[in-house]
């Protein structure tokens, strides 16, 4: 059996999208009692993991295969939260203790009517196409100013944190019309179907599921197109790219606004799942999870950032209830670890493995050739 | 291309005329005048600090130049205004530049260090869409061929040595089909057979392309000079133009070179 590495990898995906799409949803259509049976719960739980998959995946391709550090890709997802979020705020409906068709908050804090930029909001398709060019455009003048500057490396990466600071910051205000620090949350319905229907959130796992593959797919792709080489000499060597005759600053500002928009769509299907939004999603500590996440998967591999994304969440779950208090130090212990012992990650191991084996097999082989010498 | 057309009534590929360039009050580059004939292979040498590096971030659009003029000369018989266009336009208008150290895709085999290097499908869409013709894998072949990295086509070009390295990024340079080819120290870190042999690449390129070749190497900046006209850089304009010997004989180059020369 001889399988190429790409026939490996795509049987991989296939295996793991049917599992995805196809299993754990039918799992839970099972009845409670049966030994198989996968809780609601638990797929809201992969779900949102997914979600991390896809934004780690938006954060690999710019950091990763462009040499781009974001320290703020939370942002973009958080944007694209909020906008889906405002959506379904209005989808609520007249609440029991106001009596009026207002967001509570915007009750509480006595607007006599909506603002006028969240009326669109009541269509779903509005809101869906805000999702994409909300955070894309943030991100397109945000990167047309620095990488016209030529701002890049360590400058960048703490020019976004500071995007992203200043974003909460505003945020957290109660007067910037988007609920303050208590954000969004309460939701009911989403395209008329119940939030808390069973039904309803197995229909967007197999979402998250659908664009986590497609995520994916549309990463792998632009690798094996000429576009991908580009991207990965502009992190190599952008100079030598420049004076190739490529303009390095529209590639780096179209890659940096794809990875907004994908970050946001993740940040969209996050929201109904989890039922809140609020700006602790944009602090700078969750931009850095992102980056572990990615560190930890293997940087600059296209299944690194799903296992990292996937692997550090199941770890945080598991000590936010063991040891609540150590998750932060646990966190930041991993990272400079992985920084340190496994530059490339999980997915890195196994040739990391197979290069320890040669070396001692090479240094047994040595030891043995001098004993009998 | 907004300029006029203007007859070529020269032979010239490059003027640069009277052109200055401070940083923070430091004169790097002071008049500097500098004409660079086709098909000519030009040296320039000159004691650390004089400006020769300078000199390339002007001509090839990574600097401005604070006054004069910069121009490029089409073989259609366009001028172009070079302190008008970013580095990437003025490298398509045919100006390829070789860095003083090795800058190659450390990630990418030399077959695709090269395929980037042809001027084809630099756009950002056409390059999602590029597929590579025949014409394209020939154009590849050729350049391993002249740079002699034919045995290693598929080897990840981080793994060359330094040398081959080197070899590469003249390569990659030739694939670009440039008129003017800008090479910034090409023999630093190179043996001395592998210096000889880029010496004769250097020479056997000049006539189809026009070449500027920085060097500090005087073994190297003979070999290659031949006949050539040999440029003497010192404190941001040219201290003296000639041929080797004259230059090396030049009682000022002399003493720019040799400790200030006048306890000798």
């Amino acid at each position: 059996m001889n399988f190429s590495k790409d026939r490996i990898e795509w049987i991989i995906v296939a295996l793991v999208s049917l599992v995805v799409l196809v299993l754990l949803p039918a799992l839970n259509l099972l009845s409670p009692g049966s030994a198989l049976h996968v809780s609601t719960f638990q797929l809201g739980v992969w779900g949102k993991y997914l979600c991390f998959a896809v934004l780690a995946m938006s954060l690999n391709l710019l950091w990763g295969y462009t040499g781009l550090l974001c320290l703020g890709q939370n942002l973009f997802f958080a944007l694209g939260g909020y906008a889906l979020g405002m959506y379904l705020m209005l989808m609520i409906g007249p609440d029991p203790v106001y009596n009026s068709p207002l967001p509570d908050f915007m009750d509480f804090l006595g607007y006599p009517e909506l603002p006028p930029h969240w009326k669109p909001f009541d269509s779903f398709a509005f809101a869906a196409l805000a999702v994409l060019w909300v955070p894309g455009l943030l991100a397109f003048i945000f990167g047309f100013l620095a990488f016209r500057a030529r701002i890049k490396g360590v400058y960048f990466a703490i020019l976004t944190q500071a995007l992203t600071y200043a974003a909460a910051l505003l945020f957290f205000r109660n007067d910037f019309t988007f609920g303050g620090n208590n954000g969004f949350t309460d939701f009911k319905t989403i395209l008329g179907a119940d939030l808390r229907e069973p039904a309803t959130l197995r229909w967007l796992f197999v979402a998250s599921g659908i664009l986590t593959l497609a995520t994916y797919c549309l990463i792998s792709w632009l690798l094996r197109t000429k576009f991908g080489k580009v991207q990965q000499a502009i992190r190599d060597s952008e100079n030598r790219v420049r004076f190739s005759g490529y303009s390095t600053t529209s590639f780096k500002l179209f890659i940096f606004t794809l990875s907004a928009v994908l970050a946001g769509m993740a940040g969209a299907l996050y929201v109904p799942q989890v039922g809140i939004i609020n700006p602790s999603e944009m602090v700078a500590a969750k931009g850095l999870d992102v980056v572990v996440w990615v560190a930890v998967g293997g940087r600059g591999s296209k299944f690194g950032p799903i296992i990292g994304a996937i692997a550090v969440n199941l770890l945080k779950s598991y000590t936010t209830r063991h040891f609540p208090e150590s998750w932060l130090i646990i966190s930041g212990g991993l990272f400079v670890f992985v920084v340190l012992f496994m530059p490339k990650g999980i997915v890195g191991l196994p040739g990391q493995f197979r290069g320890l084996k040669a070396k001692w097999d090479a240094r047994r082989a040595s030891r043995t050739a001098e004993a009998t010498a | 291309m907004s300029e006029p057309p203007l007859h070529r009534d020269t032979d010239l590929v490059l003027s640069v005329e009277d052109v200055s360039k401070s940083f923070d009050g430091f004169k790097a580059i002071s008049d500097l005048t500098f004409y660079l004939g086709e098909g000519e292979l030009r040296t320039i040498i000159g004691p650390n600090g004089a400006g020769k590096s300078t000199f390339m971030d002007l001509i090839t659009g990574r600097t401005r130049p604070d006054t004069g003029s910069l121009k490029l000369h089409l073989p259609d018989g366009h001028d172009v205004d070079l302190t008008k266009f970013p580095e990437y336009r003025i490298n398509r208008l045919g100006l390829a530049r070789k860095f003083q150290t090795p800058s190659v895709y450390t990630e990418h085999s030399v077959h695709d260090n090269l395929l980037l290097s042809l001027p084809r499908a630099r756009s950002l869409f056409s390059t999602v869409f590029y597929r590579q013709s025949t014409a394209d894998r020939e154009a590849i072949e050729e350049a391993l061929e002249t740079v002699r990295l034919q045995d290693h086509r598929d080897e990840i070009a981080g793994n060359l040595s330094h040398g081959q390295k080197q070899w590469l990024e003249i390569g990659m340079l030739l694939a670009q089909k440039p008129s003017v080819l800008l090479v910034d120290e090409p023999a630093a870190g190179m043996s001395d057979d592998e210096t000889h042999r880029t010496g004769e690449l250097l020479i056997s390129l000049a006539g189809r392309h026009s070449l500027i070749v920085i060097e500090h190497d005087m073994t190297f900046v003979r070999q290659i000079a031949r006949d050539g006209k040999v440029t003497v850089l010192h404190q941001g304009s040219v201290l003296c133009e000639g041929h080797f010997d004259e230059v090396q004989n030049n009682a000022k180059v002399r003493e720019v070179y040799l400790g200030r020369g006048k306890a000798a």
